[in-house]
């Protein structure tokens, strides 16, 4: 123990001497940590909160009945099922709004809740024998998350009114609830939400709780049972979504492993004559190797440490951009504040760990075998360096051909991203060797002695350089290829907002009865020239949710709904009722296109219909069809006429919407202009893309890091290339600018090679992965500009990368060059 | 102390086979200090570095008292060399980022056997009392080389082994470098064998020993 001590202690006292190589390990390994972590915190965060939601309103984790047909559940069938030995539990789901505030409203009863729900915060509640009588009693309890209580700004105990002269009970705050929820009792919820009587459906307890009445005597056909899934309907939307950012993450962690691999390989080199020394005086080749091991695992536990706080202020900082992407996109509501659990903490430390390992595995196999005796080097450094340069190139071409074969018979989304790993790695392996091609053509063509000596100097630098480098490639080129991606959909984004929101004004109305009054007041408008029913309807399409719209017989549509294939007939046949339109994804998902035939099961039996169009619909995790209004009112009889969307002149929306707004105090939710809906559908877009601008920026900043990191340890170990020159007359300051010319060259050629990589991760993203993951393509378009602009800050990350070692070689002191030709060295 | 027999070793290289050892004999008894010469190739450090247990041999024995490096694993011959051995080497090999304290102690602490008054002795008589924080690198060759003389006595060795420690050195240093570590070695009672190419350095030994394309002259 204590021998392993000494030796610990001696490997160390390496790092005391070169502290900036300890900080390059250090960087590193914090920078890997920290961008894997927060990433995943992110997501564990998404992901609890939509186990949360789920298991909110029972749909995760219990199974449920839920009406076969109607929106909602006479009250005494619950006591029917009771008695029939059935274990189940009332709910009652609605929406409320309160202080400009949307709120789902879940009611509950707390005393029949089934044990088997777990952790459910509906179910566990946190009430006390006391609490559960304020609970249940008048005037109650609303149970809101603090989140929620933020939002509605009050405070507990507060009682917030209701758009109808109701109040909510006294708020209470429940930490576990999800944002966006409130909990109340179910009575209280029958009366808030107007439904006396009715529950939404019944939670049903574990098997063993005793015998029961078979389902279809006690209640008929009037009840469907749902098994419990494994997966919510949201985990399973916005997978994609997550995956995407583990992609960043794990991108974010390679490149990071990258520089702590040069800083471990490089410290292995320059501690090779210790190792010796401590091997010829006694240290045994496994005593030597666990030294090496505490090291790292010490340097790797305090890396991960920090790392993930870094990690925790990273996720910190994009969480709310990410809240507000998922609650865009999906409806998901997920805190904007994050919650620090233990698993993350370990899962962090030991992905640095982990890590470390990796990235010191080939260091750690060559000090257990490390002959003692320093033999001469059979090879010269061209040769060891060709060597090294073509079984990169194999590799490189091993990667490619395996790339061709992903592209060939992969399928799904981590076939996507294994088709990109694939790619950027060959890409990655394939730099050195063609910088070194370039040098060589370079050294060729120079004219002057000193030109020539600058690109051979490049060529043997090549090998400490081109870790850095390729982490240079790779943060570039994932730059270019989201950047284009981002562009793209953008650009596709914004046209086809412009074609699908042909309508001036779309409006939600309360039920029917304020339906039909709106519908009654812009008759009485001139400026209103169509309004346009457009009903909706939830159904399931092998397993996925589907959304149905409805369309009305009308030019808006015939006009300006983007198509990306139809029939000739398409509009003729969707009025009549022959054929459905359908969204790219569930199109993608169901393998159909324009002209195939689709069975739809609706409430009123099956339906037999042909694809007549398909059209895109960015955004939405969720399949959708089309239907004419007829048949969507005749299939699914309880869909709410509730939705309409009015065309008038634009200048004439704002007094209409004001109108409508005094007349039927309709919140902004609810009463949309299509030009806020537009604003609005950008915003999502915006921050949704925010977080991986947000990701890049950290990339291509930890590739600057690995840069200079590269450059600092390469300064040192340069000496006895460079002092030869200046013993023969080259300024300490040409030989800086020299050095620091090189450098730019050196990442001028690495941006150059990222641009055709980059487009082709843009490609690969819009064609492979983007059609995995959210069932759209979209077109592929080149964005001159943003190439010539990340350029222009690859070039400036390499030139602050340069500043400092090439400031440390104009200002060295003589008398450390001409160490270089002592020969007690 | 130090015993060899029929001792065979050759490498490989591209062209074959390349027999270096052919059959050595030898021994160092306990006190006795034996030069070992020989031109450029006759296998003077290849016989250092076998007895040192830093190389396998192919064939034959070598008997460190009752140790036969020969035929131990990685394990117990860096064990041998951490109680029995000390080491000195012609670049000298200290650890750079030690001071030269360190560097002394290094290998009797990690042998568990750390005599601060026989460093003490070793710091003063090698001339390196007041240099004690420096680092090898802010040293010169002959104080350099006495640091690792010195590291090599700390562990109180049964055997010295000495690869052209004078190989960097001018010839003044040199012989004050050698008469100091035979000065101590006799204080020490250790065997000691040193590779030189300095006839005028071979003949202030007890004995030399010359050998010529792998084989004992």
């Amino acid at each position: 123990m204590r021998r392993l001590g000494w030796t610990l202690a001696t490997l160390l006292s390496h790092w005391r001497r070169h502290p900036t190589q300890f900080a390059t390990l250090m960087i590193g390994l914090i920078a890997a940590t920290a961008l894997w972590s927060g990433v995943q915190a992110i997501n564990a965060q998404a992901r609890q909160s939509y186990d949360r939601a789920a298991a909110a309103f029972g749909g995760g984790r219990l199974a449920m009945l839920v009406p076969a047909r109607d929106e909602t559940l006479p009250q005494a069938l619950f006591a029917k099922l009771r008695r029939a030995g059935w274990p189940v539990s009332p709910v009652l789901e609605g929406r409320i709004a309160t202080s400009g505030v949307s709120l789902r409203l879940i009611g509950v009863e707390p005393l029949t809740l089934p044990r088997a729900a777990g952790p459910a915060p509906a179910l566990e509640l946190g009430i006390g024998a006391a609490d559960l009588a304020a609970f249940l009693l008048p005037p109650g309890r609303t149970l809101v998350a603090p989140a929620t209580l933020r939002e509605l700004a009050a405070r507990e105990g507060d009682t917030p009114a209701l758009g109808d002269g109701m109040r909510l009970p006294p708020l209470a705050v429940q930490a576990d609830l999800v944002p966006g929820t409130a909990l109340v009792d179910i009575g209280v919820a029958q009366r808030l939400l107007d439904r006396p009587g009715q529950i939404s459906r019944l939670l049903v307890g574990a098997d063993d709780d005793g015998p029961r009445a078979p389902l279809a005597e006690v209640a008929g056909d009037t009840l469907r049972l749902i098994p419990p899934g494994s997966e919510s309907d949201l985990e399973r939307l916005t997978d994609s979504f997550h995956v995407n950012l583990t992609a960043f993450g794990l991108l974010s962690f390679v490149v990071g492993l990258f520089i702590v691999y040069s800083a471990i390989g490089l410290a292995f080199e320059q501690r090779l004559p210790t190792m010796r020394a401590m091997r010829a005086c006694g240290v045994s080749a496994r005593g030597l190797t666990a030294a090496l091991l505490v090291e790292l695992v010490g340097a790797a536990l305090a890396a991960g440490v920090v790392g993930c706080i870094a990690g925790y202020l990273i996720a910190a900082l994009l969480l709310p951009d990410v809240a507000l992407s998922l609650r865009g996109l999906y409806g998901a509501e997920v805190p904007g504040e994050l919650a620090l659990r233990p698993a993350w903490w370990f899962a962090g430390i030991g992905m640095s760990v982990a890590g470390a390992l990796a990235a010191a595995a080939h260091s750690l196999i060559k000090a257990q075998n490390l002959p003692l005796i320093a033999t001469a080097h059979p090879y010269a450094w061209r040769t060891a360096q060709q060597r090294w340069l073509i079984w990169q190139g194999a590799a490189a071409l091993a990667l490619a051909g395996a790339a061709l074969g992903i592209l060939a018979v992969g399928d799904g989304l981590v076939a996507g991203f294994a088709l990109l790993a694939a790619i950027m790695l060959a890409a990655a392996l394939a730099l050195p060797l063609l910088l070194a091609l370039a040098l060589h053509l370079g050294a060729r063509g120079a004219n002057t002695m000193l030109t020539r000596w600058a690109f051979a100097d490049s060529r043997q630098q090549l090998s400490g350089l081109s870790l850095a480098l390729m982490a240079l490639l790779l943060a570039l080129a994932v730059n270019i290829g989201v950047g284009t991606m981002v562009k793209s959909f953008e650009t596709s984004f914004a046209g086809w907002l412009d074609q699908r929101l042909a309508s001036e004004i779309y409006i939600r109305a309360a039920d029917d009865a304020q339906a039909r009054a709106i519908t009654a007041f812009v008759a009485t408008r001139p400026e209103v020239t169509a309004v346009l029913p457009t009903p909706r309807a939830e159904t399931r399409i092998k397993g996925g949710p589907v959304e149905v719209l409805g369309f009305a017989d009308h030019p808006t549509y015939r006009d300006h709904w983007p198509l990306i294939t139809a029939t000739p007939t398409l509009w003729d046949d969707l009025r009549d009722g022959r054929a459905l339109l359908m969204s790219e994804q569930l199109a993608r998902r169901l393998g159909l296109a324009a002209g195939d035939s689709l069975r739809l099961v609706t409430p009123a039996g099956a339906l037999m219909l042909q694809v007549g169009g398909i059209y895109p619909d960015y955004g939405n995790p969720k399949g959708q069809i089309g239907l004419s209004n007829d048949v969507l009112f005749a299939h699914w009889r309880d869909a709410p006429d509730t939705r309409f969307s009015l065309r008038l002149a634009p200048d004439a929306v704002p007094a209409l919407v004001a109108a409508l707004r005094r007349r039927f105090a309709l919140d902004p939710a609810h009463l949309i202009d299509q030009a806020a809906l537009k604003r609005d559908s950008m915003t999502i877009f915006n921050r949704t893309f925010a977080v991986t601008a947000s990701l890049n920026a950290f990339t291509l900043g930890v590739a600057a890091v690995a840069l200079l990191t590269s450059l600092l340890t390469l300064g040192a170990s340069r000496l006895p290339q460079l002092a030869p020159l200046w013993a023969m007359g080259v300024t300490r300051r040409r030989l800086a600018a020299l050095d620091l010319a090189k450098t730019m060259a050196l990442a001028l050629a690495t941006a150059l090679a990222a641009i055709p990589l980059g487009l082709l991760v843009a490609w690969c993203l819009l064609a492979v992965v983007n059609v995995k993951a959210f069932g759209w393509r979209l077109p592929f378009h080149v964005f001159p500009g943003q190439l010539v602009q990340l350029i222009a800050v690859a070039l400036a990350a390499a030139l602050l990368a340069a500043a400092l070692p090439t400031l440390r070689l104009s200002r060295m002191k003589p008398a450390d060059l001409i160490r270089v030709f002592a020969n007690e060295r | 102390m130090l015993a060899v027999a029929n001792l065979t070793k050759s490498y490989r290289t591209p062209q074959g086979e390349l027999p270096v050892l052919r059959g050595v004999d030898l021994t160092v008894a306990a006190g006795e200090s034996v030069a070992l010469t020989g031109e450029s190739g006759s296998g003077k450090s290849t016989l250092l570095h076998l007895v040192a247990g830093l190389d396998d041999a192919d064939a034959g024995d070598i008997l460190i008292g009752a140790d036969n490096m020969a035929r131990l694993a990685d394990a117990a011959r860096a064990g041998v060399r951490r109680q029995r051995i000390g080491l000195v080497f012609q670049q000298f090999n200290l650890i750079p980022s030690l001071t030269v304290a360190d560097n002394l102690a290094f290998q009797a602490r990690i042998a568990g056997r750390t005599d601060a008054a026989w460093l003490d002795e070793l710091a003063n008589r090698l001339g390196l009392a007041e240099m004690l924080s420096r680092y090898p690198e802010q040293l010169s060759g002959g104080q350099q080389q006495r640091v690792a003389i010195g590291r090599a006595l700390a562990v109180r060795p049964a055997l010295v082994l000495a690869d052209e420690p004078t190989g960097n050195l001018d010839e003044a240093t040199a012989d004050e470098v050698v008469a100091l570590a035979r000065d101590l070695i006799r204080t020490t009672g250790c065997a000691f064998l040193m590779v030189t190419h300095s006839e005028r350095l071979a003949t202030r030994f007890d004995r030399r020993v010359h050998l010529s394309a792998g084989r004992i002259a």
